[in-house]
């Protein structure tokens, strides 16, 4: 990735690679926890 | 260089200029100079030379080329504009497991919360308590259902699980031990009002590690108005001091401060404060979901201060951190370096699928939310699922199969959002509930702006 001065990239891991990296499944379910009323998958954090 | 703007998301918040690009999942914070260029260009309806002719009154030539070339240079990386190919072509494991079971101990509660969707803990049916039978054959259940998966999760909920206490903690003593034998990762939650978290309550579920979702709503008048105890007092000075030394008990970790905001607390933000002042650092407060007839309903004409709630939480949240007082806001927490797969976004919640509820008498549903709609009853915990037709169902309608989130942006983050709200609402579980997408999409900017914030001051350091 080549320094830029107009643009700072966040995150370094796209997402689409994770399909072929993910999907194992041993994740929380996401409304186990603390919400309980609002499906949010975003707020958690792979278990790998 | 034309581009498709429906691929990205862009928003300013708190002077930052984000760019989402929703595909590959990349965030890009960008100077106010590649924002105007980015404005121009959509306008201009994705004619990049025609945005730099506009441009040109504001900007040299030179820097125009610069920020150009730079955008290019994320589109030849896969970071902008990304396609979708690959996440078209993928196709789920046909297989499913179910995995987490919101296991309802009592269908009773010592508290009549006005907005209980579960009709102040019945369900719309009998008062009853799980009997330890029932709750052997439901974990027994989870741990067939849930074949080669190792992480299992229950969740013992009500009702007000503490009102079947001796039977709840047979259970823990049940689960541990049956899982250690079969090689699995059993994680156990209890959701409780805290009005029954007495001294040996609070021991033996500290002892065990069992995580705590701890239900309170905010300041002391806001919290009585919904949440009264059976008699009509107020339950706020009841619990605050059982929540605290519980908290203190298990030195703040392992637990979370769940509350409920509605349409009487609209700035729900000083709720969650009041509670972060309490002592609390973990937090997760919800939008009510409730019929819209109902007085404390949301509407769609609150959205405009509930979203500038989120923002000045936002705000706080920075703050707090900056004083070295940080907290964390269940709805701000994301990773995004560390997040779910795509394989796991596109799955959402689980419910029907992954996730099952277990009624006291055994009844599975696909969620605790529907635990009583008995057209929505999938098994039961003898004979495990008998009405598969609901799992593929449920399973079925991820974003790519519904309408209105194949064309949001924030499609990968939510997932699709509530089944249940969904139902409720709209009587389809394919049409998502309309304001809580306003709301989720709002949380996940405010999200993602503080990872932004975040960044640059790991930048700094």
């Amino acid at each position: 990735m080549t320094h830029k001065v107009h643009i700072k990239t966040i995150n370094k891991k796209p997402l689409s690679q994770t399909i072929k990296t993910g999907g194992c499944g041993e994740c929380q379910t996401s409304c186990q926890s603390a919400c309980k009323t609002s499906c949010t998958v975003g707020n958690q954090v792979c278990q790998k | 260089m034309k581009a498709d703007f429906s691929l990205i998301h862009k928003f300013a918040m708190g002077g930052c200029f984000i760019v989402m690009d929703i595909n590959s999942g990349a965030v890009h914070e960008v100077s106010k100079t590649a924002w105007d260029f980015l404005q121009a260009w959509e306008e201009a309806g994705g004619d990049s030379k025609q945005a730099r002719l506009e441009l040109r009154k504001s900007y040299e030539a030179g820097e125009l080329q610069l920020v150009q070339d730079e955008l290019q240079s994320l589109i030849d990386e896969g970071m902008l504009f990304g396609d979708d190919r690959e996440i078209q072509n993928y196709r789920a494991e046909s297989a499913s497991y179910v995995k987490a079971l919101c296991l309802h101990a009592a269908h009773d509660c010592n508290m009549r919360c006005r907005y209980c969707f579960a009709g102040t803990g019945d369900f719309g049916g009998r008062r009853a308590l799980m009997d330890l039978e029932t709750g052997i054959q439901a974990l027994e259940f989870l741990f067939a259902a849930s074949g080669p998966r190792r992480h299992v999760e229950v969740d013992y909920f009500g009702g007000e699980p503490l009102l079947n206490f001796p039977v709840v903690k047979q259970l823990i003593q049940y689960g541990k031990t049956r899982s250690v034998q079969l090689g699995k990762v059993l994680k156990q939650t209890l959701t409780t009002n805290g009005l029954l978290l007495d001294q040996e309550v609070s021991d033996y579920l500290n002892s065990e590690g069992i995580s705590l979702v701890l239900s309170l709503d905010g300041r002391p008048a806001v919290n009585d108005a919904m949440r009264p105890l059976k008699g009509g007092a107020g339950s706020y000075e009841h619990i605050l001091p059982k929540l605290k030394k519980l908290v203190e008990s298990r030195h703040g970790t392992n637990y979370y401060v769940r509350g409920t905001y509605t349409h009487a607390n609209l700035d729900f933000s000083q709720d969650v404060l009041h509670m972060v002042e309490q002592g609390f650092r973990e937090v997760s407060v919800e939008p009510v979901v409730a019929d819209s007839r109902e007085y404390y309903a949301l509407h769609e004409e609150d959205l405009p201060v509930l979203e500038k709630e989120y923002e000045k939480l936002a705000q706080a949240w920075l703050n707090y951190r900056e004083n070295g007082k940080g907290f964390n806001f269940f709805h701000f927490n994301i990773d995004l370096d560390h997040g779910p797969c795509l394989p796991k976004r596109l799955s959402g919640c689980g419910a029907g699928h992954e996730y099952l509820a277990v009624s006291p008498e055994g009844n599975l549903y696909p969620c605790h939310q529907f635990v009583g709609k008995e057209e929505f009853k999938v098994g039961n915990v003898q004979d495990g699922i008998t009405e598969g037709s609901w799992g593929k169902k449920f399973k079925g309608a991820h974003v790519l199969n519904k309408e209105a989130c194949r064309v949001c942006w924030a499609r990968f983050y939510c997932s699709g959002g509530c089944h249940a709200n969904a139902f409720n609402f709209n009587r389809d579980i394919t049409i998502p509930y309309k304001l809580g997408c306003r709301l989720e999409k709002k949380r996940l900017e405010c999200a993602v702006y503080l990872q932004v914030k975040s960044y640059e001051d790991r930048a700094e350091d």
